[in-house]
This record gives C-alpha cells, sequence and structure tokens, in this order.
C-alpha cells in the first residue's frame, strides 16, 4: 500500500476535487449575488415594500453599500463572508451571523442525527432483504418500504407527538432547551430524528437492496463461491462494498436535504433551525438573511459533495486512477 | 481409482430438460475436455460438478469425487470442498475479479476461509502462489491494474491455492488473445503434472481441446454424443455431430478470383494518440500512440484481412475509417473522398460504407421491427426509396442474406444470433455500399453457425464486387476470407501482403510468433472433410 504511484494517485484524486469545490463554491456565489441583483426595483425597496418612505430607503440604500459599484458590493460580500460577517438582519437588527450560528446548532446536529438512524435502519434492513430475495423478510421489508416512502415525514411526527409525548409522556412535544444539558438537547431532537429518518430510511434501503442484488449477480460473487464461500460469506465480503457507491450518492443527496428541508418538522416541534429562519426571513423579505443563508446551504451541499467524493475514491480504488 | 465419476446425470431446471444421462469418469493427472456449440450444457454440467447449480435445479444420477457424492452433499460441506477439494476457473477474467480488493487479499481469501492461518502466512502463501502461476506483479495491485491474460493468472491461483484434487476451467482462454491463450494453456498443463490434478476443461474451441486433452467429451443438447481418448476421436470420428462439428471448424470458403482494380479505401500515414492519467502529482500525462503512421488501401472488389490482439489500435483505425472518431495526423479517403469534412462526417462517403458488429444481441434497438432495422441506413441516400420501393428493398435485401421476406414484420428476439447477424449484413447491403467493414462479425458465433455466415460472405461476392475490411483475432477465419491480411501490433502495421503469402511464409516476428501461438487441429480433420 505504501507504493509511490497510489500516493500520488490519491494526491491528484483529492486535488482534483478540491479544485471543482472550489469553483462551484465561486459559481454558486455569483449566481447568489445576481439573483438578489436583478430583482425589480433594488434590494431596499424591495425589502421595504412600495409604501416606504424616502429617507427610510435611502438610509437601507447606505446601510447595505447599495451606492456602491457592482464589483465592489460583490467582493465585499465575499470577503465578509470568509471573514464570518454576513452583515446585519433589517428585521432581526442583529448581525446574520449569530442568527446562523443559534439555529446550526439545532439544524446541523439533527441532519446528522437523521442521518445515522435512516443508515442504522436502511442498511440491515436492505442487506437482509437482498440476502432472503424473495422471501418472507424480503416481501415484509419491501412493503414495509413502500409505505416508508409514501407517507409523508409530518405524518410520522403527528402521530409520534400522539403517541410519546401526549399518550405516555416520554418526551416533550417540542421546543428545544439547548446544549447545556446534552442529554435533554438530545432528547428533544429524537422525535423530530425519527420522523426525518423513516422516509428517508425507506428510500436508502429500498437503493441498498438492489444495488446488493445487482452485486450478488455478478462474476465475482459466483468465483467466491466456487472458492467455497458460503452464500453470507460471498455477500458480506464481496457484495456489500461495491454495492455501497450508488449508497453513498443517495446519503450525499439526504443530508443536504435533510439540513434545510426538515420546515415542516421544525415547525411542528418548535425548533429553532436554519428552515425556520429561512421561511421568517423570506415571508419578512430580510434579503441579507436570505442571500447567507442560502449561501450556507450551498456551501455546505458543495462540502458534502466533496466527502461523498473522497468516498467513493475510499470506496472503489478504480476512481482513484481516474480523474 | 477415478478421481471423478459422474453416472447419468440429469438435469432439468423449471421444468425444462438440460442434461439427460451424462456420464465423465476421470483420473488423477488427466486432462478432460467437454465440446459442444452453446446450449449444449457443457457449462452447466461443469457448476454441476462443483454443486453451484442454480435455484431450482432438479438432479438425478450421481457425480462421485472420489468418496463424495457431490449430488447428496449438504451445502456447508460442499462450500468446505470448494476451493479445497476442486476449484474453477471462468471464463471472463475481466469480470471474475472483485474489483475493490487486491489481488494477493483475494488469492489467500482462499487459505483463509479453508485453513486456520494468520493473515500473514496466507498472504505469503498467496504471494507463492500468485509468483508459480508466473505472476510478476505485486500482490497489493487491484485487477483494474492487470491485463486479461494476468487476471486470469490470479484467477487460477486463487483456484488452485489450495492443490485442489479437481480442477474445472469453464472457457479458461476465450476471451483472451492467441498469443496470451497460448501462455494460460501451458500454465494450466504444467499445473496438472505438477500438483497431479484432474483437469475438466470446457471449451467450444475444438482446437485448444485437440492439442491439450487426453480425452474428449462432444455433447449437443445436454447429451454426450461422443467421448473418446483425444487421439482415438481424432482419428476415428463416429458421430455425424462430431463429425460436423470439426468439419465446422476448419470451414473453407470459395472466394471468387479477385481481380486487379483502382483503390477505394485510402488510409493515409494515419496518427492518434490519448492521453493517459497522470502518474505523479506534476510532469505530464503520458501518451499512448493508438495509431502511428499507419498506411494502406483497398480497391473496389477486394477482400482485406485485419489482425492483432488487443490493445494494437484495430479498434481505433476501425472507428477512423467509419468516421467515428478524428484522426490526428494523415487522412482517410474514400473513392477520393475525405471521411471527414471539417469536422463534419462525410455524408458522400457515409454512403459507400457500411460497418457490421461483433454483438448480434446488442447491436439492434429490441423495439424496432426487422423492417425498420433494415430500411436505417436508407436515411443516408439522397433520393431514398418510399413506400411499396422501400418494402421491396428490404425484402430483397432479407432475402440476399437467406432469409424470407416476411421476417420483415417481426422483432429481432424472435432470432437466433446467426440470423441476426443475417439482418445486420442485410442492414449493410441495403444500400449497396462499396466497403463493409466486418468488426469481429463472426467472432460471437457458434463453428457451424459462423460456417454458414461465412458461406454467406463468399455467395455475396459471386453475386456481386464486394470489398470489405474483415477485423478479426481469428486467424484461420481470416485466412480463409480474405484476398490480403494487414498484421497491427503496438499501433503500427508489422506486415502486409497477400493471405496465404503472409500465413504460410509470415515475415515479421510478430506475424511469426501469432501464427504459431493460434492452436490447429491436426491435419487428419482435412482429411475427413474431402471424404
Amino acid at each position: 500500500m505504501t507504493e509511490p504511484v497510489r500516493f500520488f494517485e490519491v494526491i491528484r484524486y483529492t486535488l482534483g476535487r478540491l479544485s471543482s469545490l472550489i469553483i462551484s463554491l465561486v459559481i454558486a456565489s455569483l449566481v447568489i449575488f445576481s439573483v438578489i441583483e436583478v430583482i425589480p426595483g433594488d434590494p431596499a425597496s424591495f425589502m421595504l415594500g412600495i409604501n416606504a418612505r424616502e429617507d427610510t430607503l435611502a438610509a437601507l440604500r447606505s446601510e447595505m453599500g447599495l451606492d456602491q459599484p457592482l464589483a465592489v458590493r460583490y467582493f465585499d460580500w465575499v470577503i465578509g463572508l470568509l471573514q464570518g460577517d454576513f452583515g446585519n438582519s433589517w428585521t432581526y437588527k442583529t448581525p446574520v451571523s449569530e442568527l446562523i450560528s443559534d439555529r446550526i446548532w439545532v439544524s446541523l446536529p439533527l441532519a446528522i442525527y437523521a442521518l445515522i438512524l435512516s443508515t442504522l435502519i436502511a442498511f440491515p434492513a436492505g442487506i437482509l432483504a437482498a440476502s432472503r430475495r424473495g422471501g418472507a423478510s424480503d416481501v415484509t421489508i419491501m412493503g414495509a418500504t413502500q409505505m416508508g416512502v409514501a407517507i409523508p415525514n409530518f405524518w410520522f411526527a403527528m402521530i409520534m407527538v400522539l403517541i410519546f409525548a401526549i399518550h405516555l409522556r416520554w418526551f416533550s412535544a417540542g421546543g428545544f432547551p439547548g446544549w447545556n444539558s446534552p442529554l435533554q438537547g438530545l432528547k428533544s431532537l429524537t422525535l423530530p430524528a425519527i420522523s426525518l429518518a423513516l422516509p428517508q430510511a425507506a428510500i436508502l434501503a429500498r437503493i441498498m437492496r438492489s444495488s446488493l442484488l445487482d452485486m450478488l449477480s455478478e462474476d465475482f460473487i459466483r468465483t467466491a463461491r466456487a472458492k467455497g464461500l458460503t452464500r453470507s460469506q460471498a455477500l458480506w465480503r464481496h457484495a456489500v462494498r461495491n454495492a455501497l457507491i450508488p449508497v453513498i450518492t443517495i446519503i450525499g443527496l439526504q443530508f443536504s436535504f435533510l439540513l434545510a428541508g426538515g420546515i415542516i418538522i421544525e415547525q411542528i416541534f418548535f425548533l429553532p433551525g436554519l428552515g425556520r429562519l429561512i421561511f421568517q426571513a423570506i415571508s419578512a423579505r430580510d434579503l441579507i438573511v436570505v442571500e447567507s443563508v442560502v449561501m450556507l446551504l450551498v456551501f455546505t451541499v458543495i462540502m458534502v459533495n466533496f466527502a461523498v467524493d473522497l468516498a467513493y475514491a475510499a470506496v472503489d480504488p478504480r476512481l482513484r486512477s481516474k480523474v | 481409482m477415478n478421481l471423478l465419476h459422474v453416472k447419468d446425470l440429469s438435469l432439468s431446471i423449471g421444468g425444462i430438460q438440460i442434461l439427460q444421462d451424462v456420464s465423465i469418469d476421470m483420473l488423477s493427472g488427466e486432462i478432460v475436455a467437454i465440446t459442444g456449440e452453446s446450449g449444449s450444457g457443457k457449462s452447466l454440467t461443469a457448476l454441476a460438478v462443483m454443486g453451484l447449480l442454480p435455484r431450482g435445479s432438479v438432479t438425478k444420477g450421481s457425480i462421485w469425487l472420489e468418496e463424495k457424492d457431490i449430488l447428496t452433499t449438504s451445502e456447508h460441506d460442499l462450500c468446505s470442498m470448494r476451493g479445497r477439494a476442486m476449484g474453477m476457473v471462468f471464463q471472463e477474467p475481466m469480470t471474475a475479479l472483485n474489483p475493490v480488493k487486491t489481488i494477493g487479499d483475494q488469492v489467500a481469501e482462499t487459505i483463509i476461509i479453508h485453513e486456520r492461518v494468520t493473515k500473514f502466512d496466507a498472504n505469503k502463501r498467496a504471494a507463492d502462489m500468485l509468483q508459480r502461476v508466473g505472476l510478476t506483479v505485486e500482490p497489493s495491485r487491484y485487477p483494474h491494474e492487470l491485463s486479461g491474460g494476468q487476471r486470469q493468472r490470479v484467477v487460477i491461483a486463487m483456484a488452485i491455492a489450495l492443490r485442489p484434487k479437481l480442477l474445472i476451467a469453464d472457457e479458461p482462454t476465450t476471451a483472451l488473445d492467441v498469443t496470451t491463450q497460448a501462455r494460460i494453456l501451458e500454465l494450466l498443463k504444467d499445473l496438472v503434472a505438477d500438483f497431479d490434478m484432474g483437469l475438466l476443461i470446457i471449451t467450444h474451441d475444438l482446437a485448444v481441446v485437440a492439442e491439450i486433452a487426453d480425452k474428449i467429451i462432444v455433447m449437443q443438447k445436454g447429451c454426450i454424443v461422443e467421448a473418446e481418448d483425444t487421439h482415438e476421436l481424432l482419428y476415428n470420428m463416429r458421430h455425424p455431430y462430431t463429425k460436423a462439428l470439426f468439419n465446422a471448424s476448419t470451414h473453407r470458403v470459395n472466394l471468387p478470383e479477385y481481380i486487379p482494380s483502382l483503390p477505394l479505401l485510402s488510409v493515409e500515414s494515419v496518427a492518434r494518440t490519448y492521453n493517459l492519467p497522470r502518474t505523479s502529482v506534476f510532469g505530464s500525462r503520458p501518451k499512448l500512440q493508438a495509431l502511428d503512421g499507419i498506411s494502406f488501401h483497398i480497391s473496389h472488389g477486394e477482400r482485406v484481412g485485419l489482425v492483432g490482439e488487443s490493445g494494437c489500435g484495430k479498434s481505433t483505425l476501425t472507428r477512423a475509417i467509419l468516421g467515428l472518431e478524428e484522426v490526428q495526423k494523415g487522412q482517410i479517403t474514400l473513392d477520393g473522398q475525405p471521411v471527414f469534412v471539417q469536422k463534419n462526417l462525410n455524408m458522400e462517403v457515409r454512403r459507400k460504407m457500411q460497418v457490421v458488429f461483433q454483438d448480434p444481441y446488442g447491436s439492434f434497438n429490441p423495439r424496432h421491427r426487422v423492417d425498420r432495422l433494415i430500411a436505417e441506413p436508407l436515411h443516408v441516400l439522397e433520393n431514398a426509396p418510399v413506400g411499396k420501393e422501400r418494402g421491396l428493398a428490404v425484402s430483397k435485401a432479407l432475402e440476399d442474406v437467406g432469409l424470407s421476406a416476411t421476417d420483415a414484420n417481426k422483432y429481432i428476439h424472435e432470432f437466433s444470433g446467426g440470423q441476426r447477424q443475417r439482418i445486420a449484413i442485410a442492414r449493410a447491403l441495403i444500400i449497396e455500399p462499396e466497403l463493409i467493414i466486418f468488426d469481429e462479425a463472426v467472432s460471437a458465433l457458434d463453428v457451424s453457425i459462423r460456417a454458414q455466415v461465412l458461406d454467406l460472405i463468399a455467395d455475396l461476392c459471386q453475386k456481386r464486387p464486394l470489398a470489405y475490411l474483415f477485423i478479426s483475432h481469428d486467424l484461420s477465419v481470416v485466412r480463409t476470407v480474405t484476398d490480403r491480411v494487414i498484421v497491427m501490433q503496438f499501433g503500427k502495421i508489422v506486415e502486409q501482403g497477400q493471405t496465404e503469402q503472409v500465413f504460410s511464409n509470415p515475415q515479421h516476428a510478430y506475424t511469426q510468433s501469432l501464427i504459431a501461438a493460434a492452436p490447429k487441429l491436426p491435419e487428419v480433420t482435412y482429411a475427413i472433410e474431402t471424404v
């Protein structure tokens, strides 16, 4: 494993991915910036509405730096982002960075929590279904995932609130106590994480199953069996790792969705998350907040994709030599 | 005592009879070959011996490997026998290995699952075994970094790591080049002698069979039609099917004489390089010279063969002639017109050139009727026939290749492999091209079907002067259907000349090694042909 060629391969692959990550970030920032710019009128009049007074408008314009040329504003914005300065929210009158950092500590743990749950459910379910293809467990698991895909997550959320919060009183029905007591924080995220995870787990289990079944019909599985491996040894030692590529792709997509797409769940459980923040910012026409949160989400998505690319290379040696 | 004793084995899958009363006897150190055409049941016989029959198989009879009947042994016991008492090598070296594990790990796995050994010892033994099968690369390599022949060596190392008494090889060299095939067969023979193994080899290639086997079993439609010692079988064939099989594999066609005429296709100092992935972080990308100063002509009505091993540039050249890929240097012209006009395919050239590919299954759209499939090239014509005329053209093309006009309404899945290749030829013929490219056009066919398709090509040449470029790895086929042959190696033409001359008196060392490596049937079969 210490051959020089291999070491170069890994570095070359990582550098290649890294450069495409930087390019994506630059393009994304340009797109987000120009979308805000092309809105009819200017951001200030958009935020204040048509009945705004001239002097309020002028005050906002100069506060937002709208009297500066376009290029200067873009670079100011990007440099600000790099330094963690996202500007001030118009409606909350506080720095956007503070707004985001409060909420990211709810949304990020929630997304990770949900993702871990969904993976923990999906992997065993998918593997079991594939190894018992056509059997009772396969049929049961496939039936369950069919329902998981079809039923929306907010329905799970409401049912869980009914059972675990109202009837059994094991969890509170909503709210977030903060991370002062990590256990309490985790506990309050449990029901939302489960409701987010169930539909994702259903999709992931189906992908895992079909990807595994594809692998089980490959020639190298037959070779493994001819060596004397049992059916399940062949599955675990040869099929699972090969089946991971499509599964990793889906996990990456799901994480991006979970981070901001949990807005309905955040609403049901009264969680102060990113989804709610962006929803409120859009309703209040607070463009500075919208712009920053969108940029943050895009940044996360690109980072997740980078991580997914690295995971591909870790799983499949063939991908390391391709750039 | 017999090493393997198969007695009256019958097999049915889903109610369909696959094997009937198959009996095989073989001793240690013996090489037994099962041969036959596709669907004869030879591969399933091998899988039955391994106890790896597909689900839903119903068997009768017995398969004794020394003192154990495979058919009555539990799956648990079979697992401990596979790899230890019997090993198997498969046809496709490209897919038979797990792409995400190193070759060393995969060989060591055979040892680890059967014996109580440390990982270190298993790796050590795996490395020794890889060396024994003649592999010179590190065990830490992944399969995708190896050539087909090297991968087949890895598969063999895996199968023999525990020195099983019986090795089964299912078409072990079919996917390999001739020179690689010769080396792998040599290795197998050597291993049999060294380990005192029994080798049950399954192949459709009679020349391979004749060279390697002590005993030959000929199968047809699930039954054994003849089983004899090699010498006895070759010199005293009894069953008509065996005779037909041997005749077909040495089939010679009747080509009309080629009358020298004006050049049609001209390839002038064509070159093409590809960039390969970097091997270090800095430094330029290495280049692969796929085509290097290729020049040759094909005249009107001339039949030219192109041979060479994988990676010699055959495919790149074919793609360049067809206008599917631009060349970086040189020029290709047909009837004086360039294949490319300013990066675009020249339609004038397209009208005069058609192609027949290897895969009779993958080269048709399954959702179109034959009628539409065959008529497809017509749209390159300026005044393509329509309505009744178009129907007539399709019927004529079908009849020209020995099918009937009513076949036009069928779908492609209703035809066998040989019929599909006829349809592919009909599709190429419909615009009456000056030049046809046959790209491994008969390589996927069984010998008897191959003989028929070759006859068809010769027939077509009788009817009208037809020029073609016949690309194949099979030297015996090229020898019979071409007037002139071109030999390629590493992107260069190393030899070209009259086919008979090149084959009987090859000048270049590479041509000599190709011809020497190709397995040959003994002369005896020619005698049978003339009877």
